[in-house]
């Protein structure tokens, strides 16, 4: 599905990313993992196509077609989808419209007409009630004054909403509490399809004991330096990335 | 309608109109309306059209509009007019009494000046002077005289007609009020509109205040208004501006309140060539609140003006102050928010804010919020900000599939949305939501009727991010 080889990228000129290659096949989970500053949230940016991001060589194919080609917004409706660390708020607009006009625009895409009003309610109703939220929560503007647990739940009910193919979560569970986490982990189980593939992007080792990762890679200065079973997560957390310096 | 020409110099003109026709024009004014005018006249002969010396000027330059020639409708149309003919707001459920003036003047069917249930008075201005001379004398130019403002002086020397409303105490007017101000005139217009609400004690009111051109021709509106609030009443009020880009419109508003009154205004303007609001707010009674609100959208070469004055008299007094715009092309704006505290004011709560988004280099924002403060114990505060759409935002939204220029309209919208949804009349909030939508998209002209209603055949709004409540 995703395929990303000998990838450099560049903010400002300065090298973040220094070559990095990545396969993901549909139905798997991958997490990545490292300290802060080697890359992990520019490698997602890369891939949803942030500007300012420059990708300075390598490729990445999705689906057989290559990223660098389509804009930012032509890259999801292909079907990636980015749950931000940081997701932004938008004061004025509410869920229920925001979620609305992305899924409508996305199906224009694919040349499909508008979700009639029921469906697209009754998917709703499916996804709060998995997700565990509020009722109201999808009436209030996108992410404005929301907890940070809320912020993280929002982001997963927006790609259960939107059906991705493939998912790239960017330290979905920094900031959240014990319960916050093991609801946003059932929902991405839930949401795992033979047709469909997750990145994890985590800090921690804590996550991938709810979500359980088919492959790990950990991510150093620019570098994919490790790849390995979801085991490789737990010797990480034992010994720390000063281990993974060692190894190199 | 008889009009008089003037040449070039427009004070001048005034001038010798002023003295020349004077008995024929305002001969029949009562003795108190006469000295106002009489007084009036002098004070504008002294201080004479804004220039951009006077600091609260410095921002919006008239000597385009000045340089004008123009005519004057001194005289009321001959016939009555059948308002309808002219005239149709098609707010869908907006039920509201509606008051008219066209080129000033007020336009009625069958009474000038109707009595309502409860005895609630609307209609002329230039008809409740010689008919409630005791209302007049106790409230017209008793707030706005003191303003040392040229163009209300002027307004008042040579003001004949507009609204006049009166609600007794303890009154809840149940329709809105709407107050329609028409320009149809195939010459160069210059209007001195006048209008005066009096709202008792323990009453309530919705005022929606539009302003709209037929013609293309230039205007020239010099708009004054002067509305008392009585003790623990309430006013609702909003203007709607969609103006057409020949078109300057100085609509200048002195609010008077008792103790425990609430004000709420709001200002939406969409479209004009100069627009200046100006909101004078006299907090003269403990316990009274003003809520200040505007949000203006403008393109191409146009310009928005906003002034608020408050002024603390007394203590436990609240004022807030909210101002957003978005300004595009070569668009200019002006926010000057002013707070005075006076020295027995204690316990005054004051906030102003005004938030801008220049789309373009080109576009300007001159802002300017300013307190001045002599309580020692009070909460104030200000802040402004100038930017440009949020790239964090941008980049959150594309990346849920929506297109860049989507987006942009979406963070516009939603930037906009906040003094929008201040709107408390549901029918109003929701038309003036989609105006917002509409002209974002480029797809609002000004009107060739009420700003409510859109000349062309009124299409439901096609978005194609559809925002429309599900």
């Amino acid at each position: 599905m995703l395929s990303i080889k000998n990838l450099s990228a560049a903010i400002n000129g300065k090298e973040i990313l220094k070559g990095v290659n990545l396969e993901v096949k549909a139905g798997e989970v991958h997490a990545i993992m490292g300290p802060n500053g080697t890359g992990k949230s520019t490698l997602a940016y890369v891939i949803a196509g942030r500007q300012g991001y420059e990708v300075t060589g390598g490729e990445i194919l999705f689906n057989g077609r290559n990223l660098a080609e389509l804009s930012t917004e032509e890259r999801a409706c292909e079907g990636i989808f980015l749950g931000f660390q940081y997701p932004v708020e938008i004061p004025g607009v509410s869920i229920t419209n925001f979620l609305r006009t992305a899924i409508n625009e996305q199906r224009k895409y694919r040349g499909l007409d508008p979700i009639p009003a029921k469906e697209f309610l009754k998917s709703m109703e499916e996804k709060k009630k998995m997700l565990e939220l509020q009722d109201k929560l999808a009436n209030r503007s996108v992410n404005e004054g929301f907890s940070g647990g809320e912020k993280k739940k929002n982001e997963i009910f927006q790609m259960a909403m939107l059906e991705p193919k493939l998912s790239i979560l960017d330290e979905t569970d920094s900031g959240l509490d014990i319960d916050a986490l093991r609801i946003v982990a059932t929902g991405v189980n839930k949401l795992r399809r033979q047709d469909n593939a997750t990145i994890v992007i985590t800090h921690y080792q804590r996550l991938l004991e709810y979500i359980v990762p088919d492959v790990v890679h950990v991510l150093f200065d620019g570098h994919i330096v490790k790849s390995g079973g979801k085991e490789l997560a737990l010797k990480l957390e034992e010994k720390g990335y000063e281990w993974i310096k060692g190894q190199m | 309608m008889e009009n008089i020409q003037i040449e070039t110099d427009l004070k001048s003109s005034l001038e010798s109109l002023y003295t020349e026709r004077n008995i024929s024009l305002f001969g029949s004014d009562s003795s108190y309306v006469a000295g106002l005018r009489k007084k009036a006249f002098d004070k504008f002969r002294k201080l004479g059209f804004p220039h951009a010396r006077l600091e609260k000027w410095r921002g919006t330059d008239l000597s385009k509009t000045l340089a004008t020639e123009f005519e004057f409708a001194m005289n009321a149309p001959a016939a009555e007019i059948d308002i309808e003919s002219i005239f149709r707001c098609e707010v869908p459920h907006f039920e509201t009494f509606l008051v008219a003036q066209l080129n000033g003047w007020y336009v009625f069917k069958h009474n000038p000046l109707t009595t309502l249930s409860n005895g609630i008075i609307v209609g002329s201005l230039a008809v409740a002077f010689k008919k409630y001379p005791e209302l007049i004398s106790r409230h017209y130019g008793k707030f706005s005289e003191n303003a040392g403002e040229g163009l209300t002086a002027l307004n008042t020397a040579f003001a004949q007609d507009g609204i006049f409303i009166y609600v007794p105490d303890n009154v809840t007017v149940p329709d809105t009020i709407q107050m329609v101000n028409i320009v149809d005139s195939d010459r160069n217009l210059m209007l001195q509109t006048r209008n005066l609400v009096i709202l008792g004690n323990n009453s309530h009111l919705r005022l929606v205040q539009c302003d709209d051109s037929i013609n293309h021709k230039i205007t020239f509106i010099n708009s004054v208004s002067e509305i008392y609030i009585g003790r623990d009443s309430t006013l609702d009020h909003y203007k709607l501006q969609n103006k057409d880009e020949n078109s300057t419109l100085i609509n200048t508003i002195y609010f008077h309140q008792e103790s425990g009154s609430t004000l709420s205004s709001n200002s939406i303007s969409l479209n004009g060539g100069i627009i200046r609001n100006s909101s004078v707010v006299e907090l003269s009674g403990e316990n009274s609140t003003a809520n200040i609100y505007g949000v203006y959208l403008m393109d191409k070469d146009q310009h928005v003006d906003s002034q608020v004055f408050i002024d603390h008299q007394v203590p436990r007094c609240q004022s807030s102050e909210l101002f957003k715009g978005i300004l595009d092309d070569h668009a200019s704006g002006v926010f000057n928010g002013h707070v005075i505290v006076r020295r027995d004011a204690q316990q005054t709560n004051a906030s102003q804010t005004n938030k801008n988004i220049l789309l373009t280099d080109k576009a300007t924002i001159d802002t300017r919020p300013f307190l001045e403060i002599y309580a020692d114990d009070v909460k104030c505060s200000h802040g402004a900000t100038v930017g440009q759409l949020d790239n964090d935002a941008m980049f959150y939204i594309r990346s849920r599939g929506i297109s860049e220029s989507n987006a942009r309209i979406l963070l516009m919208y939603a930037f906009a949305a906040e003094v929008v949804n201040k709107i408390e009349i549901p029918e109003l909030r929701q038309r003036i939501d989609d105006m917002v939508k509409k002209r974002l998209r480029g797809e609002l002209s000004y009107c060739d009727q009420c700003v409510l209603h859109c000349s062309s055949e009124e299409k439901k709004v096609s978005f194609k991010i559809d925002l429309s409540k599900i």
